[in-house]
């Protein structure tokens, strides 16, 4: 069943058509990478898809449920109740982290479970040591964001994410707020969940690291979707001018 | 004037200073939340709401707290004026026929009353600067953990919006350590006004000087207070 479903999905600001009628399927446990060139409408669908913004119309379906759906070319959105389970189920990793600079690592990673899960401060905790272990951070669950590198801060936006067991997971350009030398240890801790089968859409502008952990990829231009398929046939192969266009700005 | 005069100047101020703190206190206590509720009046969607709240934080600040002071003292005993003279009679007016101005309590709370009208206005300018520059990357991250708006609010925004106004609230506290020197304009007896009488006494500016001091010290004490509360948010950037 795939987790995440998109269907003619489209987005104006103003007059601006940021998102013509994109459609696409993720599944379970697949990783997907999106690439495409400055203004495309990566973020804007990432940010349609988890209602930071409204799409004006189109499907969208995360694990069954609807999120949106478009009658007599109007969006009608699910009720608040039905959003809220949704919302739950998919997480967002952002460029520039968004930590919550007045708590500390720990802090920061229990304060969904314990406010939004109301899980017990203990089980959270523990939940957010093995958290902690997996993004190599055990160290530092009392520091505050403050006082850790980009690197560190955005395993602990990663690890806050996943402290709520989202069945999604997105990421819009992980590293490039990063020193390219931290880039490293975002991509393996990527790659970690991807051992695990997360699912996870990951914007990114490293082709070689789309290529290496993704096992589809889509390229966004201009709002469609121009072209999307297996990663070695699509960065090996591509048959579009556009695409080969793009990666071959990429490869120079 | 010589050291005993200078001492007996200090005793007098000494039993007027508790006046000066009384109003400073009570200016401090209610201009806060009231300014908290203004910028909440400020920022409210009903649009008719948000422009009567500009139009009072412009005046506000846009006229002197003297004139302010003047014109909320002297408004009852104008209405009373206006009642004998059209010779209206009904509770409103009798109940205003009670009011002693040069009754303590009336001069006290009539001094409250602007004292905390202009100092709100104030706060609730800093109070939305603070809220408005907190990132929205704050409120996406925790509309992405399914936070509520009051859990985003209070357990995220506010306790950073705190810290982020206390440079400028401290600014606006000493300032109002000294602004209460204005009490005097309505003969409120308060220090200001003891060593301007003083000053007349003894044909010298030495009681001028020494409410000075006074006003100094109170402002010492403010200033480590903020220090030392600035120091307690210092743990995050
Ligand atoms: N809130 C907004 N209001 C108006 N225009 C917007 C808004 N957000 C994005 N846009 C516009 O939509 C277009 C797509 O932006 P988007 O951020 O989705 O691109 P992107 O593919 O993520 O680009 P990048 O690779 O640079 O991150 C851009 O032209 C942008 O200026
Ligand atoms: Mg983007």
């Amino acid at each position: 069943m795939a987790i995440l479903e998109v269907k003619n999905l489209s987005k104006t600001f103003g007059d601006l058509k940021v998102l013509k009628d994109i459609s696409f399927n993720v599944e379970q446990g697949q990783v997907v990478a999106i690439i495409g060139p400055s203004g495309s409408g990566k973020s804007t669908l990432f940010r349609c898809i988890n209602m930071l913004e409204r799409a004006d119309s189109g499907e969208i379906t995360v694990s069954g449920l609807k999120m949106m759906t478009t009658e007599k070319n109007k969006a009608v959105f699910a009720p608040s109740k039905i959003l809220r389970q949704i919302r739950l189920k998919i997480g967002l990793v952002f460029q520039n982290f968004n930590l919550f600079p007045h708590m500390s690592v720990m802090q920061n990673i229990i304060e969904a479970p314990t406010h939004v899960l109301k899980q017990s401060k203990k089980e959270a905790k523990a939940n957010a040591e093995k958290l902690l272990e997996k993004m190599g951070l055990e160290e530092k669950a009392k520091s505050y964001p403050c006082e850790l590198s980009g690197g560190q801060q955005q395993r602990v936006s990663i690890a806050r994410a996943l402290a709520l067991n989202p069945e999604i997971l997105f990421f819009d350009e992980p590293t490039s707020a990063l020193d390219p030398e931290l880039t490293g240890e975002i991509l393996k801790v990527i790659k970690e969940l991807a051992k695990e089968k997360m699912t996870m859409v990951i914007v990114t502008h490293e082709m070689a690291f789309a290529r290496e952990v993704a096992n589809h990829v889509i390229f966004m231009d201009g709002g469609y979707i121009v072209e999307e398929g297996d990663p070695e046939e699509l960065f090996g192969n591509t048959q579009n001018e556009r695409t080969k266009q793009f990666l071959q700005r990429y490869n120079n | 004037m010589n050291f005993d005069d200078i001492k007996n100047v200090a005793e007098i101020l000494l039993q007027y200073l508790p006046n000066t703190l009384k109003l400073f206190a009570w200016t401090l206590v209610l201009s806060i939340p009231v300014g908290v509720i203004v910028t909440w009046l400020k920022k409210c969607r009903f649009k008719p709401i948000s422009w009567l709240t500009n139009l009072y934080i412009l005046i506000m600040r846009g006229t002197p707290l003297m004139l302010q002071i003047i014109a909320v003292y002297y408004a009852i005993p104008m209405l009373m004026a206006g009642a004998r003279k059209s010779g209206a009679d009904n509770w409103f007016y009798t109940l205003l026929g009670k009011i002693n101005t040069r009754d303590e309590n009336y001069m006290f709370i009539a001094l409250v009353v602007a004292f905390v009208l202009n100092y709100a206005a104030y706060f609730a300018e800093i109070f939305r600067g603070g809220i408005e520059s907190i990132p929205v990357g704050q409120y996406e991250a925790s509309s992405m953990l399914g936070m509520t708006k009051m859990q985003t609010f209070f357990r995220i925004i506010l306790p950073q919006v705190v810290k982020r106004v206390i440079p400028a609230t401290s600014n606006e506290v000493i300032v109002l350590v000294k602004d209460t020197s204005l009490a005097n304009v309505i003969a409120f007896a308060e220090i200001t006004l003891k060593s301007k009488q003083m000053m007349n006494t003894y044909s010298s500016i030495v009681p001028l000087f020494v409410a000075g001091v006074f006003y100094f010290i109170m402002n010492a004490i403010v200033t480590v207070a903020f220090v030392y509360i600035e120091k307690k948010f210092n743990y995050y950037k």
